[in-house]
């Protein structure tokens, strides 16, 4: 990422509320273009409502966020075709159930961006490819292992052309042997120059692949540096603690 | 004699015509379930959506109507809507009474069939409706590509319950002088020849169960087969 990359994601005093929890306090974050953002940050401290607020699955109560310069619209179209330049990858994989790989992956282009089925087709198998998963394209999700799963998710994202890309803790659910076939495809991505805000405990990912770690901790940004300085020389008592909790295993 | 008795009774489901009442309550049942599961499904949609308005105008549907009885709904179609409002659904007079009656099937069952549908949708993890959001799809696309063929396959158990009693609660299209069918046709038997009222109601509640019995094991076997796997 060169260091004078306009901003991508621009989030200015966002302030979010679940009832009397208030989960995202006064959160300013600014990403670059081809930047890799690793957030990190104890269990309940606001990263999954961080990354569903950028792309409007969570509303917020006060504050700005723009997504290459535009601000978030509040519904309808203009949402969608903002939520279409956005990618997401959920923890749970969220594949479409009813749906072969091949078709989870076609269904955004076609139906969003009005592809010609013959030309999605022949992108989606392009991009399993990539993920290493093309030889399933043509089954069930249940019928796939779960770090295969997540690779078609990550397709099924790329699909759209995204300018960012969000991972909500995407190896979090997985089996220990399928977690580094995912983080692979992700290290690739993010070589390729993709924008990426990644929600994500496992430091080797963060240490190969990430320019910024950003430490959260009760809806705050507490603390902010590049990888290496982050996991060796943390500044704050919250991510020290944090740290040596999250070494220990 | 019983060789007298056994003609004398099949001589009268010749005369009465029982196999074409049979068959108008069919009819009543395909037209009126067609209608409902049209009208069920727009009003999931519309409890399922994001516009407070929409969701709200749903529940209120399904609610008054579902409270309301079939008879009631049926006689206010034929006397409010037909005699009253001058409202005419064929310029055929029958047809006109039949029509009214699947309508009134239709819009009834319309709220079973909404609450089967939305039964359905909770058998969809929410991820599903956040991971079509997410790839840019607007409500409508994301309920129709997305979440309502996984709620159908969720709900071929309750549908095929409304399916059910629709099909049974066809015989209260009487109350929309629909006087051909089932019930009447018995009602109208029973009257001229009470010597024969035990085969009478036997032949008709024996009709119903053998139209009814396969429906519920239809009903379960897709319900199987179709099951969404995760
Ligand atoms: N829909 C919701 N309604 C009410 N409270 C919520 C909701 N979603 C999240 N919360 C609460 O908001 C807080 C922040 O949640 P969030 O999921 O963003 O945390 P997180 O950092 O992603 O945690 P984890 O590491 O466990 O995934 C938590 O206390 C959580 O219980
Ligand atoms: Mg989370």
């Amino acid at each position: 990422m060169e260091t004078g990359a306009p901003a991508l994601v621009e989030l200015k005093g966002v302030n979010k509320h679940f009832g009397d929890l208030h989960v995202l306090r006064d959160i300013d974050l600014t990403v670059r273009k081809g930047e890799v953002l690793v957030v990190i940050g104890p269990s309940g401290s606001g990263k999954s409502t961080l990354c569903r607020a950028i792309n409007r699955l969570e509303t917020i109560d006060a504050g700005e966020i723009r997504v290459d310069g535009k601000p978030l619209p509040a519904e309808g179209k203009e949402l969608a075709r903002l939520r279409a330049e956005v990618g997401m990858v959920f923890q749970s994989f969220n594949l479409f159930a009813h749906k072969t790989v091949l078709d989870n992956v076609t269904l955004g282009p076609r139906k969003v961006r009005g592809t010609a089925k013959a030309a999605a087709e022949q992108e989606a198998l392009d991009l399993l490819d990539r993920v290493g998963v093309k030889n399933q394209a043509r089954k069930m999700p249940a019928q796939l292992s779960g770090g295969q799963q997540q690779r078609v998710a990550i397709a099924r994202a790329l699909a759209m052309h995204p300018k960012v890309m969000l991972f909500d803790e995407p190896t979090s659910a997985l089996d220990p042997e399928m977690v580094n076939e995912v983080l692979d495809a992700m290290v690739a991505l993010a070589r390729e120059g993709m924008t990426m805000i990644v929600v994500t405990h496992e430091m080797g990912f963060a240490r190969k692949a990430a320019d910024r770690v950003v430490f959260m901790a009760d809806g705050q940004i507490v603390e902010e540096a590049d990888p290496d300085t982050f996991f060796t020389a943390p500044r704050s008592d919250r991510a020290k603690d944090f740290l040596s909790k999250i070494l220990v295993h | 004699m019983d060789d007298d008795y056994l003609s004398g009774f099949t001589a009268l489901l010749v005369q009465y015509d029982v196999l074409g009442a049979f068959w108008t309550n069919i009819q009543l049942t395909f037209f009126g379930a067609l209608l409902a599961l049209v009208v069920g499904t727009v009003l999931a949609v519309m409890r399922i959506s994001p516009l407070p308005s929409l969701a709200w105008a749903g529940g209120a549907y399904v609610n008054i109507v579902r409270n309301t009885p079939l008879t009631v709904i049926m006689t206010f179609l034929v006397l409010g809507a037909w005699t009253q409002l001058g409202l005419s659904l064929s310029t055929n007079f029958t047809w006109n009474f039949f029509w009214f009656g699947v309508v009134g099937l239709g819009f009834y069952h319309a709220s079973f069939v909404c609450e089967a549908i939305r039964a359905g949708v909770n058998t969809v993890p929410v991820g599903q409706a956040e991971a079509a959001r997410a790839i840019g799809l607007p409500f409508l696309s994301a309920a129709r590509l997305v979440i309502l063929p996984q709620a159908f396959r969720g709900a071929i158990a309750p549908l095929g319950n409304t399916l059910i009693a629709l099909l049974k609660n066809s015989t209260v299209a009487a109350a929309a002088s629909v006087t051909w069918e089932t019930s009447s046709v018995m009602k109208t038997m029973i009257e001229f020849q009470p010597n024969y009222i035990w085969e009478i109601f036997l032949t008709f509640a024996i009709g119903y169960v053998i139209l009814v019995i396969p429906i519920g094991l239809l009903t379960t076997w897709m319900s199987n087969r179709l099951a969404v796997k995760r």
